[in-house]
């Protein structure tokens, strides 16, 4: 065997695209991508959404997602061409040699069948061993990967285990035939920062046990500086820097990569509580319809004016239903809501249109909030209309000021919804809830599916709003990042209760309680051995979904 | 467990009720057919007096509502009442008529479903090539022509010229089930191409559906060929829509092929059910309707368990 276990040169990948009233035509979307990968090494692929790494990572095992084709270069794996080699020697390649690990692995288990089914098909299927064995091996990786109670993990359905659960279950599936390559496409980008570490803790340690080799895909620089030993940092399809872990994050050569590693740069000063904050949750207590179990325990918390409340806490932890509470849609089982200096009807019919107006909404996926037949004009000019009456060229020239202060521009005006990146969507959404001209607006994880920069530009956005508008923000995230870079104030929730409650600094300093000490602890930090670090000073165990 | 039997349960009480309210629509619906029964056992030439004594004797004065429940628990019992036009008892004319009309529908469902759901599968497999659009092809031009069109050109060209099998699909109990398969060839041919299309076109259409699924990808990525991905990943998660088409199809196999049991002469419910109609001969037409409304109900009831029972996530709560 040759001293290189992947070897690719110049690799060229296109696609179809079919945009609306046009004729389809083909593009390219990897321009000539070269790399090593030596045998029991782990290889970082990096980049924002749309820069080739996971079609990259797919073009390894020669398989193009819908109509990706790989058009040029080459893709040696184990000293033989694969881009060459006829239908039968990829299909032994697939799920022998190179074993892939999606993000969502919810959606990567079959249904219909059972885990341990599905965990050994591959190694199976390639007779790289029998029934028997490869259950043995199963059984062997559950335990390394920490899955509880191995033995009978297996003969449960997708459904019966946790999402975190399910992604550990997904890399035994890939571990199992003993491949000599691994592809991890963004495996912990869908769990809970408590649960990713674990995931990641199990990988890297997998990884190592068992000697393979790893292509590491994902957006996150700091999970990936954990894992790798090299990392390639990619951009629209082309290569921006390629060298050790070492190296890109202490010392990155290109602008690009510098301003991932220093992403996050937000500095916002911390303001002091005033004496009439503009809503107050009093004792909320809320349960969902037809269910015996309150998801929200006497909730507690204050917003003041101009000022910005992150609410922060894992998924299940009940900062979403806290906002549905806020907004009316799902009345409390006890408490109240108090509103610039009114209490609010616990039921969205008992609002007026003024409530309605003073409090608005901006979500976390841009793309389904907006009508897609309509233009951003009409987007935009709908709540001028509605709360105001605006007509013409009063309206007209409201949108304009509006497109100039979320940065976009008149000639934004006439454009469609799918015209717009994610980053200018979400700008849209923002413009129209501040057409509304409210005293607060809830902000629902508005940037969790926004690239880092793009994000970063979004929430600069919002604190310069800020300060123009002098609007509140109830901002909801899972994400401590962010937390930090633009709240005056946090409650971090965990099952329903607010368990940590005060201004930032307060709250972001310790002596922590075991949970935010978790939490807090277990944002990936972009330094090397970080995860080791975290893992040996952990007090607390993750919930483990 | 209890939640997916509390489903069950529901989905059958559901069909019990339907049945009863379709049993009042059929009766109500003979009630108001125009007609008089007594007029056409004693013909034109009738007396008032022997009309008014035959109708008393018939039971057609009695309130409706009366006679709808006699006639319902009557029903439930088995009993189906008499036919006006011979006096025979309807359940005992009927049953063997039955089990015949069953016979066809079950021997050509034999060959139906698994040559639709293969094709089907062979259709995914070979998608927009060749294989896919004849088999698309063939197959809608099946349902496009009328049934009793396509029996009389397979008659003639089988039975008359190549002299294959017999045209006319007389059997009794005294025929062993090879004669009686002989028999029947040509019938079960005609309903094969006119059920075919749809099952078939549906299985396509699910299967597809799944095959947009991430857990094809990776089975794709197991290596796996494309038969294992199609048979192994994506037929189990189709199995619930398939099913549905399946027991409609059955279910039209059974009431719907009255035309073809004319076509061919064939002993069935159809003819029997035909022959009655033009009688006037409400018992019997209101039996036959109660019996095709139970089938066609109790076969969607089965395709909506399957449905039930085919779904990880009810077979195996958390």
């Amino acid at each position: 065997m040759s001293d290189t276990l992947l070897k690719v040169r110049d690799l060229k990948i296109g696609a179809t695209i079919y945009p609306p009233g046009e004729r389809p035509r083909d593009i390219e979307i990897v321009h000539g991508v070269s790399f090593d990968l030596a045998p029991g090494k782990v290889l970082g692929l990096i980049g924002e959404s749309g820069a080739g790494k996971s079609t990259i990572g797919l073009a390894s095992m020669a398989y193009g997602r819908g109509g990706v084709q790989i058009t040029g270069g080459e893709v040696w794996v184990n000293g033989r061409d694969i881009l060459k080699t006829g239908q039968r020697d990829v299909r032994s390649l697939r799920g022998g040699e190179v074993t892939y690990v999606s993000q969502s692995a919810a959606a990567s288990f079959n249904p219909a069948k059972k885990i341990m089914d599905q965990v050994v098909e591959a190694a199976v299927e390639q007779k790289k061993f029998s029934r028997k064995d490869a259950e043995a091996r199963a059984r062997v990786l559950f335990a390394k990967l920490g899955l509880p109670d191995p033995d009978n993990i297996g003969e449960r359905y997708p459904h019966q285990v946790s999402g975190g659960q399910l992604q550990r279950c997904m890399t035994a599936l890939a571990l199992c035939p003993e491949p000599d390559l691994v592809v991890f496409d963004e495996p912990t980008t869908a769990l809970d920062v408590t649960t990713q570490i674990d995931v990641l803790m199990a990988i890297k340690e997998a990884i190592r046990d068992t000697g393979v080799a790893a292509l590491y895909i994902t957006h996150d620089l700091a999970v990936v500086a954990q894992v790798s030993d090299d990392i390639m940092v990619l951009k629209m399809g082309n290569t921006v820097e390629y060298g050790s872990v070492d190296q890109i994050i202490n010392n990155p050569q290109e602008e690009y990569t510098q301003a991932l590693v220093s992403v996050r740069s937000i500095e916002h000063e911390e303001k002091a509580p005033t004496p009439d904050p503009v809503l107050s949750v009093r004792n909320i207590t809320a349960r969902y319809k037809g269910t015996q179990f309150d998801v929200l325990h006497n909730v507690n918390v204050d917003l003041y004016p101009g000022q910005t409340l992150a609410v922060v806490g894992e998924s299940g932890s009940g900062k979403s239903t806290l906002a549905r509470v806020i907004t009316g849609l799902l009345p409390p089982r006890e408490g109240e809501i108090e509103f610039a200096g009114r209490t609010l009807s616990g039921d969205l019919k008992g609002r007026s249109r003024e409530d309605l107006r003073e409090l608005q909404m901006i979500y976390q996926m841009a793309d389904v909030a907006m009508n897609p037949r309509q233009t951003v004009g009409t987007i935009i000019g709908r709540p001028l209309e509605f709360y105001f009456g605006m007509r013409g060229a009063e309206k007209k020239k409201r949108i304009i000021e509006l497109l100039d202060e979320i940065e976009l521009g008149e000639k934004f005006m006439d454009r469609y919804p799918a015209e717009l990146s994610g980053g200018q969507k979400q700008r849209v959404c923002i413009a129209r809830s501040l057409a509304a001209k409210p005293k607060m607006i809830i902000c629902d994880e508005v940037t969790s599916a926004l690239d880092p920069l793009v994000a970063d530009g979004i929430l600069k956005l919002l604190l310069d709003l800020q300060k123009i508008e002098d609007v509140a923000y109830l901002f909801i995230t899972h994400d401590l990042a962010t937390v930090r870079a633009i709240s005056d104030n946090i409650a971090v929730m965990y099952q329903g209760k607010v368990q940590r409650y005060g201004g930032k600094s307060k709250v972001l300093s310790p002596p922590f309680d075991d949970y935010t000490d978790l939490l807090l602890s277990s944002v990936p930090e972009m330094k090397l051995g970080w995860l080791e670090e975290v893992i040996a000073n952990r007090k607390m165990e993750s919930a483990g979904n | 467990m209890s939640p997916i039997f509390k489903l069950l349960a529901q989905r059958i009480a559901l069909s019990l009720l339907l049945l009863l309210l379709i049993s009042v629509v059929i009766f109500a619906g003979t009630m108001v057919l125009p007609g008089d029964v007594a007029q056409s056992i004693l013909g034109q030439s009738a007396t008032p007096e022997a009309l008014a004594n035959l109708r008393a004797e018939l039971g057609v004065n009695d309130p409706p509502v009366q006679r709808y429940f006699a006639w319902l628990f009557g029903a439930i019992q088995g009993d189906l009442g008499t036919a006006l036009t011979s006096g025979q008892d309807i359940s005992e004319a009927l049953a063997s008529r039955f089990w015949n009309t069953l016979f066809l529908a079950f021997w050509a469902a034999v060959v139906a479903v698994p040559l639709a759901i293969f094709l089907g599968l062979l259709a995914v497999r070979f998608k927009d090539r060749w294989p896919d659009k004849l088999i698309s092809g063939v197959t809608l031009a099946s349902i496009s022509i009328p049934e009793f069109l396509i029996g009389y050109v397979l008659m003639y060209l089988i039975a008359v010229q190549l002299r294959w099998f017999p045209s006319v699909a007389m059997i009794n109990d005294n025929m062993s089930l090879f004669e009686k398969l002989n028999a029947i060839a040509l019938p079960i041919a005609v309903l094969t191409l006119v059920v075919l299309a749809h099952m078939m076109r549906m299985t396509r259409a699910a299967i597809l559906n799944v095959m947009q699924s991430a857990y094809i990808e990776t089975a794709e990525l197991k290596g796996l060929n494309a038969f294992q991905v199609i048979y192994r990943h994506a037929f189990p998660n189709a199995i619930a829509p398939i099913v549905n088409v399946v027991m409609l199809n059955l279910a039209y196999l059974v009431v719907g092929v009255v035309v073809i049991e004319v076509v061919f002469v064939y002993p069935g419910m159809g003819q029997y059910l035909v022959d009655h109609v033009s009688k006037r001969d409400v018992p019997v037409v209101q039996a036959c309707g109660l019996i095709f409304a139970a089938v066609y109900i109790g076969l969607n009831m089965i395709a909506d368990i399957v449905a039930i029972l085919s779904n990880p996530r009810l077979r195996h709560p958390k």
